[in-house]
């Protein structure tokens, strides 16, 4: 798993990444009410805004953490947004990506170092 | 300039309580307890909530006459306000906009008026500027709780029996070992329940008796917000503020006969000649209901329109967010009288796309006071 410093973590299964929140961006978005997906195909860029993600309290976005493809979206999040504070780390994640390079993940943070970030 | 946040004589029991703690109209306050807003909100309208609001202004009027007094600030009736009972109010400006919305309470001898935190310095300024006959005092010795929710009765009642008794609107003051605790069976989320404020040195304690009571929680801002947009109810600088009449804000109901065309004391308050044509001719446009037909919440800001594409902006969203209680998002705004008929059909404007939204009857959720 890696992590970014917008509180996303990857998870390469195969030639795809998985990606998802963190506990703690779970925990400091509060009870998830709504998921906005990309579109499966979408060619998006680091730092596009290809989900929404509102709160009780606020609206945010996800950012795209590296250049790719949408191959896959997590479609149970729309209709059961609260996935996302119960299992953030599992069954809530958000899409799948394609990824010309695999080899950008190793200039992102590992666990530790995101625990670290975290302070 | 430094800001330095104030606290409440509850900051540490919010803090020993494991609340998330955010600046609000200068205070640190919580905004929500390990339970988190939506359990808090739904665990309010299911059993009782404890609010800290001490960050709101508490100010003493006093002097002859203080009530026909702050009638000249205010469209309401003050004067026939019996002694022990509150009245909601605002103060209105020449232009017949609201500079805050309060609570307005005959104690006897005095006035008590609850302003809003945001406003308070300002109202308290207000006051003195145009009411230089009167006494008037902010409270800085007392702490201000709500306890609200099917519960708060029975809770109550176990420290001071005699809440039992009131009802919708009744003041009280009721001693709790030997401090008097002025009662109100009032509150900010359209459910039974009570404000009670407290001397500073007995807030805790207080807090701490209430929270041992059972199926009693601690409840923060995200859901006391939550609650109160369910309920129908105005939050000062967003659904009403300079800009919006009583009137347009569907707030007529506060504005009684005897200040109205006809009436006793008939005008004679800022603003009154355009609030009382408004009342007359009804308000060019007006606060409505909106229920998002989607999952989508429409947030404060959302720009509504009358047609999916093209067509006309109508005005917008003026507080918006997600109702725990009904699952779904909720929304209120102005849109032009005319097109104000619940039922009709808009289009709110949610990150560049145009989501269906229907107005609708507030509440949003029957209230359920103890009338």
């Amino acid at each position: 798993m890696r992590y970014t410093e917008e509180h996303e973590w990857l998870r390469v299964e195969g030639d795809v990444v998985v990606v998802g929140i963190t506990e703690h961006a779970a925990e400091q978005l509060g009870d998830v009410v709504f998921v906005e997906l990309p579109e499966v195909e979408a060619v998006v860029g680091k730092g596009d805004e290809v989900c929404v993600i509102e709160s009780v309290k606020a609206a945010s976005d996800i950012l795209a953490p590296v250049d790719g493809e949408i191959v896959e979206i997590n479609e149970v999040l729309v209709d059961n947004p609260g996935l996302v504070n119960e299992d953030p780390l599992g069954d809530a994640w958000f899409f799948k990506m394609k990824l010309d390079d695999l080899s950008v993940l190793d200039d992102m943070m590992t666990e530790d170092e995101y625990k670290d970030f975290l302070g | 300039m430094i800001d330095t946040l104030r606290r409440t004589p509850l900051y540490d029991l919010h803090v020993a309580l494991g609340a998330k703690m955010v600046p609000f109209a200068g205070y640190e306050m919580p905004v929500q307890y390990p339970m988190g807003v939506m359990a808090e909100h739904l665990h309010t309208r299911a059993h009782a909530g404890l609010f800290d609001v001490s960050h709101m202004g508490q100010v003493i009027l006093r002097g002859p006459d203080a009530a026909l007094a702050l009638e000249r600030l205010v469209p309401v009736d003050v004067a026939g306000l019996a002694e022990g009972r509150q009245r909601y109010a605002m103060f209105t400006n020449a232009e017949g906009g609201i500079l805050d919305d309060l609570m307005v309470t005959n104690r006897g001898d005095h006035l008590f008026l609850v302003v809003n935190a945001a406003c308070k310095a300002a109202d308290i300024a207000h006051l003195r500027a145009q009411l230089p006959q009167l006494d008037i005092t902010e409270l800085t010795d007392r702490a201000l709780l709500a306890l609200q929710g099917p519960g708060a009765e029975a809770a109550l009642a176990a420290l001071v029996p005699d809440v039992a008794d009131m009802r919708f609107m009744d003041v009280a003051t009721v001693d709790w070992q030997g401090h008097a605790l002025w009662v109100s069976r009032s509150g900010y989320t359209g459910e039974d329940g009570f404000e009670i404020s407290v001397p500073d040195t007995q807030a805790e304690a207080v807090a701490r008796a209430l929270l041992d009571q059972p199926n009693v929680a601690p409840i923060g801002l995200g859901a006391r917000d939550s609650l109160r947009l369910e309920a129908g109810l105005c939050l000062y600088g967003h659904d009403i503020d300079e800009t919006t009449n009583p009137v347009s804000a569907g707030l007529s109901w506060a504005i009684q006969k005897a200040r109205r065309v006809g009436g006793a004391r008939e005008g004679g308050f800022p603003g009154a000649a355009f609030i009382l044509q408004e009342l007359a001719e009804g308000p060019l446009a007006c606060r409505v209901g909106l229920r998002p037909e989607g999952r989508a919440p429409m947030r404060e800001g959302t720009v509504l329109w009358d047609a999916p594409e093209g067509g006309r902006n109508l005005g917008g969203v003026t507080s918006g967010g997600f109702s725990p209680s009904l699952g779904a998002p909720i929304a209120m705004g102005y849109v032009p009288t005319i097109s104000a008929e619940p039922g009709t059909r808009l289009w709110g404007e949610v990150r560049g796309k145009r989501l269906p939204v229907t107005i609708c009857d507030l509440p949003f959720r029957p209230s359920t006071y103890k009338r």
